[in-house]
């Protein structure tokens, strides 16, 4: 029973190993791959869209069809996330909330003003790495997860409440993670409409290295960064389960 | 390949097999989130900071994070079944 599986394992094994070693023959030697698109987009980003940040010029401006696919990925893949969970769950959330808040004991003073004193730094933060990508290394999908993690300092700070209060109304997370999604598409509606081409940059390049440089990037960062907050904030407040925060 | 890289490269190995052996998953959750820092330290060394910083905040924050929610959810989910089937 075992042998066939054996057999064929084996034989994905030698391929696959095979394949990447014959396909490595061919790349650069390590650590100096420097090809010509990559020497094109550093040369023509700050002429071009005044942005010093060529990675995200070319994932929000060049390749920005792409940027909005991998975009309603993470969306689809939410929703598919939200849908099973709440199916699993059930109506054991309909109890009043005094009794879903677990005892305050549970959760040392310590943690507490951890969790309070980094909200604050950590949504900052969040807010300098998204109106920051087209300058310094950032985004807003990078800024997206920090702000998420800001709002996770709230639930490490023991006020479940608010969380349990988020997911039952689950109209702010999910109105950023639609709204921002939306608003990327918008913006590629604002391209269609300025200049005929659907993404195409339509705004003016503004001056090299302020905020607002790099035409439409900083607003698709943006948008990216609320859909992603959004969405991954929607993901922790459904896996929350105040039974599981009630007894440890 | 400077020195940094090759002490770099042989903890991301020894970070990535660590995490494999280990077969707690809570604990395992902390190995990945790890491996998934000094991943970051890596790519920015391989001057590649955007990537660096993608790598840590979905690395060390996201997965982790929600390892640590399903893990908890699952065992609680077992404990409760386990407690019916003794009161029946």
């Amino acid at each position: 029973m075992t042998r066939p599986r054996m057999i064929i394992g084996c034989l994905a094994v030698l391929v696959l190993v095979g394949g990447f070693a014959w396909g490595a023959t061919g790349l650069h030697p390590f650590g100096t791959g420097h090809s010509r698109y990559g020497n094109h987009l550093a040369h023509s980003t700050v002429p071009q869209r005044a942005a010093t940040n060529s990675v995200v010029v070319t994932a929000f401006d060049y390749r920005a069809f792409d940027t909005v696919g991998e975009e309603f990925i993470l969306f689809i893949s939410v929703v598919g996330v939200v849908v099973l969970l709440r199916a699993i769950r059930g109506d054991a959330d309909d109890r009043p909330e005094d009794e879903l808040v677990p005892e305050q004991r549970r959760i040392s003073e310590a943690s507490r003003w951890l969790g309070a004193a980094l909200v604050g730094p950590l949504t900052v933060l969040a807010a300098y790495v998204v109106v920051h990508g087209q300058l310094t290394p950032g985004g807003g999908f990078q800024g997206g997860v920090i702000l998420m993690a800001g709002l996770a300092a709230i639930f490490l700070g023991g006020e479940y409440l608010l969380l349990l209060r988020l997911r039952r109304s689950a109209t702010v997370p999910q109105l950023a993670d639609a709204g921002g999604a939306a608003g990327f598409v918008m913006i590629g509606f604002g391209g269609l409409i300025g200049t005929g081409v659907f993404l195409q940059n339509f705004l003016p390049n503004g001056s090299q290295g302020s905020l607002l440089s790099g035409g439409m990037i900083p607003l698709a960062n943006i948008s990216v960064g609320i859909e992603v907050a959004g969405a991954l904030l929607m993901v922790l407040s459904e896996l929350l389960d105040q039974r599981l925060l009630g007894s440890q | 390949m400077n020195a940094l890289l090759v002490v770099l490269l042989t903890l991301v190995a020894l970070a990535g097999t660590v995490t494999v052996l280990i077969r707690e998953p809570a604990r395992q959750a902390i190995a990945v989130g790890i491996f998934g820092l000094l991943l970051a330290l890596t790519f920015f060394v391989l001057q590649a900071p955007d990537v660096a910083l993608s790598e840590i905040v979905v690395g060390s924050v996201a997965l982790p994070a929600m390892l640590f929610l399903a893990i908890a959810k699952v065992r609680e989910q077992k404990a409760d079944t386990d407690h019916e089937g003794q009161e029946s």
